[in-house]
């Protein structure tokens, strides 16, 4: 039961972070040397992560934080936890909240499963005797029973996620606080974790919830707030601002990235990737790629020399790191005899993308045939799918769904349907 | 009334309010200490043969080597206590110190994991680590009644006193630690300060010495480290007949809480920022 008493405050919330203060450890040589300098110092730069932001929950609401990476979301929830301090503004909370910025954090690999729910939940601020009440339900949640005293060094990446989320999921508090939980562990268990968080909606607390998937907020929340800039760019009722959101896509600054600056990649350099665009079928930008579209994804690329027989390749990864597929012009018995110095390009055309809405990570590469010699690699982009009709039934797939949806039909003669609904 | 008295009156109450809060919000998180004391124990001996008897190992073999070097070759006094009983009960005090203000000193970084991710009283973490080392104190403590049987000496009630010795052992090490780890978070060179500043403060420890050996005009600079009336009070309340000294050990008491009080306000004025630095 909702009740109309806030549950969280939050009034003009701004948060500015120096630039280079979390990376660049300062050492009492700078600062000495910033003394002896004063005339040195160098402009201060510095980042609003959050600016003016206030809103108020009411008691039992759920609410979906959206927006794009570096919108300032996680400063939100992280203020809201506790972990760092506003610079300016106020935060109000009432109860207990407990917050899952990540699952699983705490947890000590020398320990066994039945030694870091105690300490888990002890961290999240249960006591022992609140811990023994739940201890049968969490391990049941997290279906580890067999392993519960085996170290948790020994449990699967899975298995220590569920046991994390039960603990998580079993704390009880008024006011949950959710991090991009959704985006990890298999479906089987996304759907358990969501049952466990809608259990929390009809229990009346108050659940802030953040996302990429667009599908689980509309789900979830009844509301949603879209953080842009570190500002609310607008707070309303979550279709509303799914909906505008997704649009902004489209007005946005085009689709693709830009890969001449990035850091990870590998190679000799001889060729390298300078820009990966998302294309329509018809050549024109595609923003925002859904289930089910058809995309070219064109590949350009900058040789400072011929190349004779390059492999250019691609991976593409779940955001959990599951390999999807894989695909190169090789395997397609397609050579490129000799790759001509200077910009060119080589388009990838996907009939349609027959992946549910998530996101995904493109891995590029040009090699050699042998894949020897690696003119360019580990170049990273990032592929969002937004949910789309793909049955044309009304009802939008979502992640929890699995990967990728097939080109199937359902075939069921009519008046066995009939009988089937009756039953 | 004024509108500046009335925000000074606020910020009064605030202060009230915000000191009752961490008081409760500790007590709310007490069994924490105990799981984070508990954990860093266990692993700490986990996959070791020897388990807890390093906790006798370290401070027995400097013991040893000290009887030896400062004994019988170099021929420092002994203030007429056995040599290994006088290194021995001056080692165990000191070993809680150094581990206690070298872990303390890490804890944060240690922890980053768990602090930009999950919300709980930062003190904790010191605290904890001052707990867990305790055992080891305990451990070596009894491997010190050991040498009483063999020595056939029996302390007086002068024993007792090593519960406020302690005590001010505890609030000196983790005042000292709790004051270098918020600095540790911000400047990384600490980690490489401690280890170095903590051989130098062994030296300045009437640890190998009594500190009547120091001559008159010097004894006051060596007085003024808070640790050497705690251990020479942890020594003298051992073997019976030798009198406390009561300036010394009334001073290092006092230091140690004062240390102690500021090392927390310290790290208590920091840890809103540790998050952002880790």
């Amino acid at each position: 039961m909702a009740g109309t008493r806030a549950s969280i405050e939050v009034s003009r919330l701004s948060k500015r972070y120096e630039l280079g203060k979390r990376r660049d450890l300062t050492t009492f040589r700078e600062q000495l040397m910033r003394l002896v300098q004063p005339g040195d110092k160098e402009p201060d730069r510095e980042l609003w992560a959050l600016k003016d932001v206030s809103f108020s929950l009411n008691e039992g609401e759920v609410v979906g934080i959206i927006g794009r990476n570096g919108a300032g979301k996680s400063t939100l929830l992280k203020i809201l936890s506790r972990i760092t301090f506003p610079t300016s503004g106020r935060i109000r909370v009432r109860g207990r909240v407990a917050s899952l910025l990540e699952v699983g954090v705490g947890f000590h690999h020398e320990l066994t499963g039945r030694e870091n729910v105690y300490l888990n939940g002890s961290i999240m601020g249960l006591r022992k005797r609140e811990v023994d009440e739940r201890f049968a339900a969490i391990v049941e949640f997290a279906g580890v029973e067999q392993f519960i005293d085996t170290q948790v060094k020994h449990y699967s990446s899975g298995m220590r996620l569920r046991l994390g989320f039960a603990v998580a999921a079993h704390l009880d508090p008024d006011v949950l606080i959710v991090d991009e939980v959704l985006a990890v562990g298999d479906v089987g268990f996304q759907k358990k974790c969501l049952a466990a968080i809608e259990g929390l909606h009809g229990g009346g607390r108050t659940v802030l919830f953040v996302s990429h998937n667009m599908a689980a907020v509309e789900n979830l929340c009844s509301r949603a707030i879209w953080i842009d800039g570190g500002k609310i760019r607008q707070d309303g009722p979550a279709k509303d601002v799914i909906g505008d959101y997704m649009a902004s896509f489209a007005a946005g600054e085009g689709a693709g990235a830009d890969l001449s600056n990035l850091e990870s990649r590998t190679g000799t350099g001889d060729a390298r990737f300078t820009r990966i665009e998302f294309l329509a079928p018809d050549g024109t930008p595609s923003p925002i790629a859904r289930s089910g579209d058809p995309l070219v994804i064109r590949l350009h690329y900058y040789a400072n020399a011929a190349i004779h027989n390059p492999s250019f390749g691609f991976r593409l990864y779940t955001a959990m790191g599951t390999l999807v597929t894989e695909s190169g012009h090789l395997l397609h018995g397609i050579p490129i005899v000799r790759l001509e110095p200077g910009h060119g390009h080589i388009d990838i055309e996907i009939d349609s993308l027959n992946l549910l809405p998530d996101r995904y990570h493109l891995s590029l590469w040009i090699t050699d045939p042998s894949g020897q010699a690696i003119y360019d690699g580990d170049v990273r982009s990032i592929l969002e799918i937004e949910a789309a009709d793909v049955y044309k039934s009304g009802k939008l797939p979502n992640s929890r769904q699995g990967i990728v949806y097939f080109p199937l039909r359902w075939k069921i003669p009519a008046p066995q349907a009939v009988r089937e609904t009756a039953a | 009334m004024t509108s500046i008295a009335a925000e000074a009156d606020d910020r009064n109450a605030d202060w009230r309010d915000s000191l009752l809060g961490s008081m409760r919000e500790l007590w709310e998180f007490r069994e924490l200490f105990y799981y984070f004391a508990w954990r860093d124990i266990k692993v700490r001996y986990k996959q070791t043969v020897l388990g807890a008897l390093w906790a006798i190992i370290q401070p027995l073999f400097t013991m040893l080597i000290f009887t030896f070097l400062f004994g019988k070759v170099a021929g420092i006094s002994s203030d007429g206590i056995p040599r290994p009983l006088f290194y021995f009960s001056a080692l165990v005090p000191w070993t809680y110190f150094s581990a206690t203000v070298s872990n303390v000193s890490m804890t944060l970084l240690a922890n980053s994991d768990l602090l930009t991710k999950i919300y709980f009283p930062r003190v904790v973490l010191p605290g904890s680590v001052a707990l867990s080392g305790l055992l080891d104190f305990l451990i070596a403590s009894t491997m010190l009644g050991v040498f009483f049987v063999y020595y056939e000496v029996a302390p007086g009630p002068n024993l007792l006193l090593w519960i406020p010795f302690t005590l001010a052992l505890v609030a000196l090490a983790l005042g000292v630690g709790m004051f270098l780890a918020a600095l540790n978070v911000k400047y990384r060179d600490i980690k490489y300060a401690v280890p170095f500043g903590i051989q130098l403060w062994l030296f300045v420890t009437p640890i190998i010495y009594p500190l009547n050996s120091i001559p008159h005009q010097y004894r006051l600079f060596f007085a003024i480290n808070p640790l050497s009336g705690i251990i020479e009070g942890f020594r003298r309340s051992l073997i019976p007949g030798m009198a406390i000294e009561w300036g010394p050990a009334t001073y290092s008491l006092a230091a140690a809480a004062a240390i102690f009080a500021i090392g927390s306000w310290f790290f208590n004025r920091s840890a809103k920022e540790f998050a952002d630095y880790l």
